[in-house]
């Protein structure tokens, strides 16, 4: 994905008001095409009420957004033409078989009766449940039924794809696999919009991420210039042989912004980590302990989040 | 040019799209239990409350018996379905599809009447074979099961519009809706013969313009002018196609 690739999803001002609740208030962003495109942010954060303004569930109180160019208040048809959206808490419908499960999304969708037919029995087959085809779709675990909503939403052939929670509470090989087809997807070109609460998830798959609190966007950029941004959320990791010292002596070691223990383990927070890694050394050495572990670490995803949906919180408080 | 193409491409695809939606709710929601109780079992037990025991002709009760089967299967599919796919979890990805809701709701529309007109076939046979009841006016029979049953199809997708945690509800409030209007509608009784305050309120009733048809075509008096009944069923069902955009629109997104 390049910053030259056409702009597939832009979203202006979007607001939505329930009564005297803003649940999203001035949403802003763009994706791009071929982005995977995560967002992310706490409970009510405001998350599943922009994916529903933009996929038509919801009509928005303020502002817009263009998909493919359709805006979604006055060409709202045009704009879910191509779109699929694979909701966190949907079901397959149970007493239909798999099959034609798939052939009414392509039916819903207007795709001609041989391409559907053709391209569903793809789709079933690459997600392993062509043999279970004319089972009803009650027989399937969770697991399976969620590649079965996958395979229904693909059937559609979408330029854009919504994902909500695609791989929450799955085991593991389903979730892996889920993971696989959709880094697939976007290779073969469709764009993923990834809500999720997993942030190991985010980090590896997404190309950018826009974080989400009380309503507002807090962050949007790729996650390791979010992290990067992040500097004092650097540390260093060390763990003396015989227990910690006082917190005091290496809280005043140069460049330690401040120390936390936890375990025995000791974590000293710092903008340049290498720096005081060096100085964690010596004066080790100096006091002649044994340093059992002694490493670098950068925030992770987890951290940023938390850092900016705190931060938020903290605005608000204010 | 490429607007009226657009445009008619727009209408075909909204079009194929509710016949989809007919075929799905067929396929679904027709064998239900909700719908085989209060759309078959209800008035079979009606009619025979209504009529064993008591010294009424056959032929009197046939066109009442036909107008009360076409009341409870027609409206029996559409309370059903909506708050069924919500609590199924699949009514946000069908209302996410590039179908409008116009072309769902029409759809619903067409599932209970598509079931009403059909199932409507059994009691005329049962009461053409077995009784001396005779249709003498094929054309107003045919009119009075058409619309009626549009009509009705229409109430029932009206009533699914309200979020409900479970489909039970909305069951029980349509039936609170039918059965009230069912005894003030001359299915038991001619309106003619109703007491005064129950005369007063049969026009308000969609069941009493199907019924006095249905009643005319086995050759029978009708209440009303005969112009009135289709002029009135259509106005019901524009009425309540209004309401059912309206309020379905209003609580599309609640309780998902």
């Amino acid at each position: 994905m390049s910053t030259d690739s056409p702009v597939v999803i832009d979203v202006r001002g979007l607001v939505k008001q329930f009564g005297s609740l803003t649940a999203v208030n001035g949403v802003e962003f763009d994706i791009r095409r071929n982005e995977i495109f995560g967002f992310l942010g706490p409970n009510g954060a405001g998350k599943t009420t922009t994916v529903r303004m933009l996929t038509g569930v919801l009509e928005p109180t303020d502002g817009t957004a263009t998909i493919q160019g359709h805006d979604i208040r006055t060409e709202a048809l045009l704009s879910r033409a191509h779109l699929a959206s694979v909701p966190e808490e949907a079901n397959v419908y149970l007493d239909l078989s798999l099959w034609q499960n798939v052939m009414l999304m392509g039916q819903l969708y207007g795709v001609p009766r041989e391409e559907r037919r053709r391209h569903g029995a793809e789709l079933l087959d690459a997600m392993g449940l062509l043999d279970r085809k004319k089972q009803k779709a009650r027989t399937l675990s969770k697991g399976l039924r969620q590649r079965l909503l996958l395979c229904t939403a693909l059937v559609t052939r979408p330029e854009v794809l919504f994902l909500d929670e695609p791989t929450s509470g799955l085991d593991v090989q389903s979730a892996r696999l889920i993971r696989e087809i959709v880094r697939d997807l976007n290779q073969n070109g469709i764009t993923i919009f990834l809500t999720t609460h997993n942030m190991d998830e985010a980090e590896q798959m997404c190309s950018r991420v826009a974080i989400i609190s009380q309503g507002e966007i807090a962050a949007i950029d790729k996650p390791a210039r979010l992290r990067s941004a992040m500097r004092s959320s650097q540390y260093v990791e060390v763990e003396f042989e015989n227990g910690p010292p006082e917190a005091a002596a290496l809280g005043g070691l140069p460049g330690v912004l401040r120390v936390q223990s936890d375990a025995g383990r000791t974590h000293l927070y710092s903008e340049q980590p290498g720096r005081v890694a060096g100085e964690v050394a010596v004066f080790a050495r100096d006091r002649g302990l044994g340093i059992a572990h002694l490493s670098t670490c950068r925030p992770s995803l987890e951290d940023v989040f938390l850092h900016f949906t705190g931060e938020l919180k903290e605005e608000a408080a204010r | 040019m490429s607007t009226h193409v657009e445009t008619h491409s727009t209408w075909q695809r909204q079009a194929h799209g509710m016949l989809v939606i007919i075929k799905k709710n067929a396929l679904l929601y027709y064998l239900k239990p909700p719908v085989l109780i209060f759309g078959i079992l209800f008035p079979v037990f009606f009619f025979l409350a209504f009529k064993m025991g008591r010294p009424i002709a056959a032929t009197n009760v046939v066109p009442g018996m036909i107008a009360m089967a076409l009341w409870f299967t027609a409206s029996a599919v559409g309370p059903l379905v909506t708050p069924w796919e919500r609590q199924a979890r699949t009514y946000e990805r069908l209302i996410s599809t590039p179908l409008s809701l116009s072309s769902i709701i029409l759809g619903d529309i067409g599932s209970g009447l598509i079931f009403g007109g059909c199932l409507s076939i059994v009691p005329i046979i049962i009461g053409l074979a077995f009784t001396d009841a005779a249709v003498t006016a094929l054309g107003l029979l045919v009119l009075g099961i058409v619309l009626g049953a549009l009509s009705f199809a229409t109430l029932g997708v009206l009533l699914a519009a309200p979020p409900a945690a479970s489909p039970s509800n909305i069951m029980l409030l349509s039936n609170l809706v039918r059965l009230p209007l069912l005894f003030v509608s001359g299915v038991f009784l001619p309106i003619a013969e109703m007491p005064g305050w129950a005369q007063w309120v049969a026009p308000i009733s969609p069941l009493s313009y199907a019924g006095d048809l249905i009643r005319a075509g086995f050759g029978q008096a009708p209440y009303f002018p005969l112009w009135l009944s289709p002029v009135m069923l259509i106005v019901f069902t524009a009425a309540l196609i209004a309401g059912a955009h309206k309020f379905h629109r209003r609580w599309r997104a609640k309780g998902l």
